[in-house]
């Protein structure tokens, strides 16, 4: 649970202030008054101070998502909100034990809290860099799963002198928890929601001294504002915040595996361009010593070269290709040796989508091919900007030709969007052939690649029309028959009953394509097909009416894994077949959106076993690394948030079971709600980030009012009313959401925020409640247990951020959420037997 | 990027177990052995029922250590890739042998590499063959890997630093090529290169997971065809059909 929320939550009604705090430290008398003497306080809060604190902590908890996906290939959204939950923790767990040294000098500590991590945001990441860290060799060096380690805890830093800070202000203006709060929650709300919108103008690198430079203005501001001496503490944080201003911006050293780190190590490698949003860094690198010459896995037959390209970066990973196009189509040959040319020899000026265009290598082979037209959707403005304006020339003007229309627009909010129709939709071979063979998007929420989204895309079909999808080639076959089996599910839902008829496979040397044909195929087509294939010795994996005799013949392989994979999807024993498949195949859905993950773990051992010899491409590393990271998530958080408890007095106050269990599953509860809203609603906001950003501001906004709220009512059954109020929502949700998200994803982007805070608020309001409610129960029957409460709320909150994602994986958003209800609910039932 | 290696090689230098001298010689003998146990495992798959005694020959006398970054030797004698700076790597011995079994490389065969990275792969053909063409395009990893195969006394090596995407026309043609940079695609000038009944070894993967390797081989009328081997003992199917 938000740690704003739980250091309101006991003070949010002023009367059971002094008794709740009271019974944090163990001699309730002497404390009892010392907080009621809070009240006589002179002054006021620090209002100002800590609404900039909040904003630094949560921009940098949304900043490093981002800085995370420049230095990894990973958003790494779980593990860093678990780092955050485990600096709160932990910190509160300090001001539990160390209360008494603390509160008399408040402004002392707060200062130097704010003062810390001034210090750490920048310090803690500059040092994690330090950790050579490398995901890829995470199963082959025993001593990766420590770095790992040592980069979580360093992330947690900053968090626990943030969350010292805030929950200072707490404890010593407890008179004042509400509007102390509002502040918080403001800046907080702030600091969300400002990083995306500073990042259109800002570098992720920059801002992180953006947000040194303010928190040092934060420190300069208690500084007023506690009145502590001296006062030349005040000019200097100013000075600081000034020089950091001034200072160069940290670099960000993405790992030296990224696409981008290998391209910039070629001799002759030059960055000519380079920009940055809250999308991603796009970066541009010529070289014209060794060119980059991008033909994803072109025939072995042909003898035609690609022409000069410039290479397109995002966030360090591809590359796509910008190339040099002057209006002839000659050079661009090449483009009918790949895969995914075929449906063009199968259609006839057809008009096209090309979803995910990047820098245009897809358009250009749609051009070259004689498209009537061409529709381009790419997300990322900065490359649709880079065709357009700064290499206009060198791209040959190919956004804007009278024949293209480049729409900048998600795929999916696009194609629901759209009221056209199409004989060709291409999806774009968007990632690079290392991350998609090395397992690095095991993790990420895809929702291109689902089973609603390949209906979507089967709407947009103009009668014959079809669907092309393209494809790394993996070995043994992973993607292209969770491909195949999504397409057999997407045609079988919208009420084909042979979708084998409507399918066609092919694959070369190191793509696979697939055809989803809106109707049969024809023997024309298939005539076309087979003769596309022999003239560049591609192999036919499958097509209506296929031999096998006909399949493996050209990049042999050891048996024909593709056309008996394809066989087995189509036939009455596809599920056995799935279930049986040693990687995960079964079709990704808007709720299991994880495309990429093919990690099973009855053929883990054996895939282990087979490490040293030639087995390690078995496994994605991505699973391993979320397993490791829950596994140091429960240790960390047990021993910097639990454990201090268990040494300290507060040992013989230990929680009764259905307190315990109360805390812990409230917390746990909460983290899957927040986690699985955050997934899912990347595909209504269109990227991780947002996503992130919009949630967590949303989640801790009204979970707070909802505590506060809570406070204010006297019901007695008020934790019931809200679990079942969750209940309902949830479940509403559940059942409406897609609709509703299908409807409104064509919106502005202004608009989808602010109809995703308006989702968000009427549960988050609700799950508010549980938290004060209990601690008032608590300060009633069990005052001297509350720290512990405390305690094994921010231990949930650590380990619930990462097991939710776990979980997500397994069992789906719905199953998450529906299990959060059932947490909940049982925390209801668990209040009633509290001593 | 300095830093992280000062570390890396920190940590590896205080893990340093055994090796110097006699024993880096037992550590390789005894990679040796296991890459040929795990051969004979994966025959099956791989079409390569046995190291040939000049590729084992070649593993045992080439000595790994000598290719690894300063405070890595301790490492060198494991069946694992190991990174080399410069997001490079060194493959595992196990792929290593297997690349050069697939090869069939003949003492007075001419053989080119793209992508000489360490240089090791390089020195296992110079024992399997009298000259060797190996191109890199990572300027600092090329002059170093050359300069290391000089001192090891490897005269036969030709390396240069570059594009590797035209082979090497003067030396050309070759009867065998091996591709260890990765490529989106095959350079058709690599293909004009090989000798008709001339192979080409790709590995296919990324640093430190070799997923397949690929095998073309140009017929005698100049077409090619391809095989793709997985290099593990992995049945993906469990008969679901």
């Amino acid at each position: 649970m938000r740690f704003a929320q739980r250091f309101l939550a006991p003070l949010s009604r002023s009367r059971e202030i002094s008794s709740d705090l009271a019974a944090v430290f163990r001699r309730p008398s002497r404390l009892a008054s010392r907080s009621i003497r809070a009240g006589e306080r002179e002054g006021r809060p620090p209002f100002f101070a800590i609404s900039l604190l909040s904003t630094c902590v949560l921009a940098y908890e949304v900043l490093l998502t981002r800085l995370f996906s420049i230095e990894l290939w990973h958003h790494f959204a779980y593990m860093i909100i678990s780092a955050a939950m485990l600096g709160y923790g932990a910190s509160g767990t300090l001001l539990t034990l160390l209360r008494e040294k603390f509160l008399p000098r408040f402004g002392v500590v707060y200062v130097a809290s704010a003062a810390s991590l001034t210090l750490l945001m920048p310090v803690a990441f500059w040092l994690s860099q330090q950790i050579p860290f490398n995901p890829l060799e995470l199963l082959w060096d025993p001593t990766q799963p420590f770095r790992l380690l040592a980069v979580y805890l360093l992330m947690m830093l900053p968090f626990f002198c943030g969350g010292l800070g805030i929950g200072l202000v707490f404890a010593y203006w407890g008179q004042q928890a509400s509007r102390v709060y509002a502040y918080d929650i403001l800046g907080a709300g702030v600091g969300s929601m400002m990083v995306i919108a500073v990042l259109f103008f800002i570098s992720p690198a920059r801002l992180l001294t953006v947000l040194s430079a303010l928190a040092l203005l934060a420190a300069a501001i208690a500084v007023i504002e506690t009145r502590l001496r001296p006062r030349w503490l005040m000019e200097l944080f100013l000075g600081l915040a000034v020089l950091a201003l001034v200072l160069p911006a940290m670099s960000v050293h993405p790992s030296p595996y990224k696409d981008l780190s290998q391209a910039l190590d070629i001799a002759g490698a030059q960055v000519v361009e380079e920009r940055s949003s809250p999308l991603g860094e796009v970066t541009v690198v010529k070289n014209t010593r060794v060119p980059l010459r991008d033909a994803p896995g072109m025939s072995l037959n042909a003898t035609t070269e690609p022409p000069a390209q410039l290479a397109v970066y995002v966030d360090g990973n591809g590359p796509s290709a910008l190339t040099r196009f002057d209006g002839d189509l000659a050079p661009l040959a090449y483009l009918d040796q790949l895969t995914s040319a075929l449906p063009y020899h199968l259609l006839e000026k057809p008009r096209v989508l090309v979803l995910g265009a990047g820098a245009g290598s897809d358009v250009l082979q749609a051009l070259y091919h004689g498209s009537a037209t061409i529709d381009a959707v790419e997300l990322d403005p900065n490359v649709i900007a880079l065709v357009r304006q700064r290499f206009r020339d060198y791209a040959g003007n190919l956004y804007d030709r009278p024949d293209v229309h480049a729409h900048e627009a998600e795929a999916r909010g696009f194609v629901n969007a759209s009221r056209e129709r199409y004989d060709l939709i291409e999806l774009a071979l968007m990632d690079s052939f290392g991350t998609a063979s090395a397992g690095l998007y095991g993790l990420s929420e895809n929702y291109l690649y689902t089973v609603e989204a390949t209906q979507a895309y089967l709407q947009r079909l103009e009668p014959g029309g079809m669907l092309a999808v393209t494809r790394w080639l993996t070995l043994p076959p992973r993607d292209a028959l969770k491909l195949f089996a999504t397409a057999i599910r997407a045609l079988e839902r919208s009420g084909v009953a042979a979708p084998g008829a409507r399918l066609a496979m092919i694959r070369g040397w190191k793509t696979v394509t697939l055809l989803v044909k809106g109707s049969d195929f024809t023997a024309r087509d298939v005539a076309e097909l087979k003769a596309f294939c022999r003239a560049r010795s591609f192999d036919l994996a499958w097509y209506p009416g296929m031999q096998a005799s006909e399949a493996n013949r050209y990049n042999q392989l050891a048996r024909p894994y593709f056309f008996e994979g394809a066989i087995a999807l189509l036939g009455p024993q596809r599920q056995e077949f799935m279930d049986r498949y040693k990687f995960y195949i079964e079709p990704a859905t808007d709720d299991r959106p994880h495309f990429f993950r093919f990690f099973k773990w009855d053929a883990a051992a054996e895939m282990l076993s087979l490490r040293a010899r030639g087995g390690m491409p078995l496994l994605d590393w991505s699973y391993p690394l979320l397993v490791a990271t829950l596994l140091q998530a429960i240790a960390a958080s047990a021993l910097l948030i639990l454990a201090p408890l268990a040494f300290s007095r507060c040992r013989r106050t230990l929680p009764h079971a259905p307190e315990a269990w109360y805390f812990l599953s409230i917390g746990l509860g909460f983290m899957f709600m927040e986690i699985a809203f955050i997934q899912k609603f990347v595909l209504f906001l269109s990227h991780p980030l947002y996503a992130v950003a919009v949630v967590l501001c949303a989640f801790l906004a009204f979970a707070g009012i909802g505590g506060w709220l809570a406070g204010r009512t006297q019901a007695a059954n008020k934790v019931t009313l809200a679990v079942a109020a969750m209940v309902a929502i949830s479940l509403g949700y559940l059942a409406f959401m897609p609709a509703l998200f299908q409807a409104l994803t064509h919106l502005p982007d202004v608009v989808k925020v602010i109809v995703s805070i308006l989702l968000i608020a009427p549960l988050a309001l609700c799950m508010g409640v549980p938290f004060p409610s209990g601690m008032a129960r608590l300060s009633v029957s069990r005052r001297d247990a509350i720290p512990w409460a405390w305690a094994i709320n921010g231990f949930a909150s650590v380990v619930g951020a990462v097991l939710a994602t776990l979980l997500a994986i397994h069992l789906g958003f719905s199953a998450v959420i529906l299990l959060a209800l059932l947490v909940y609910a049982s925390a209801g039932i668990a209040l009633g037997r509290f001593a | 990027m300095r830093l992280h290696f000062a570390v890396g090689a920190f940590i590896f230098f205080c893990s340093a177990l055994p090796a110097h001298g006699a024993g880096f010689d037992s550590a390789r003998h005894d990679m040796v052995q296991e890459v040929v146990a795990d051969t004979a495992d994966t025959a099956a798959y791989t079409g390569i029922s046995a190291l040939s005694p000049q590729v084992v020959a070649a593993m045992e006398k080439v000595e790994r250590h000598r290719f690894l970054p300063f405070g890595m030797s301790s490492l060198a004698y494991l069946n694992r890739p190991l990174p080399i700076g410069h997001g490079q790597t060194i493959s595992q011995p196990f792929i290593v042998a297997l690349m050069s079994e697939l090869m069939k490389v003949k003492p007075g065969d001419k053989v080119l590499e793209i992508g000489t990275g360490s240089g090791y792969q390089a020195a296992i053909l110079a024992e399997l063959t009298g000259s060797v063409y190996s191109i890199e395009i990572i300027e600092a990893l090329g002059t170093e890997a050359g300069e290391r195969l000089q001192e090891l006394g490897y005269r036969n090596v030709h390396t240069k630093v570059g594009d590797g995407y035209y082979g090497w026309p003067e030396a050309a043609p070759f009867d065998a090529i091996m591709v260890t940079a990765a490529a989106s695609h095959v350079p058709p000038p690599l293909i004009k290169q090989l000798k008709p009944g001339g192979r080409m070894v790709i590995p296919l993967g990324t640093q430190f997971m070799t997923q397949s390797l690929m095998l073309v081989e140009k017929q005698a009328d100049g077409s090619v065809t391809s095989r793709q081997i997985l290099p593990v003992s992995f049945v993906p199917l469990t008969g679901g059909h």
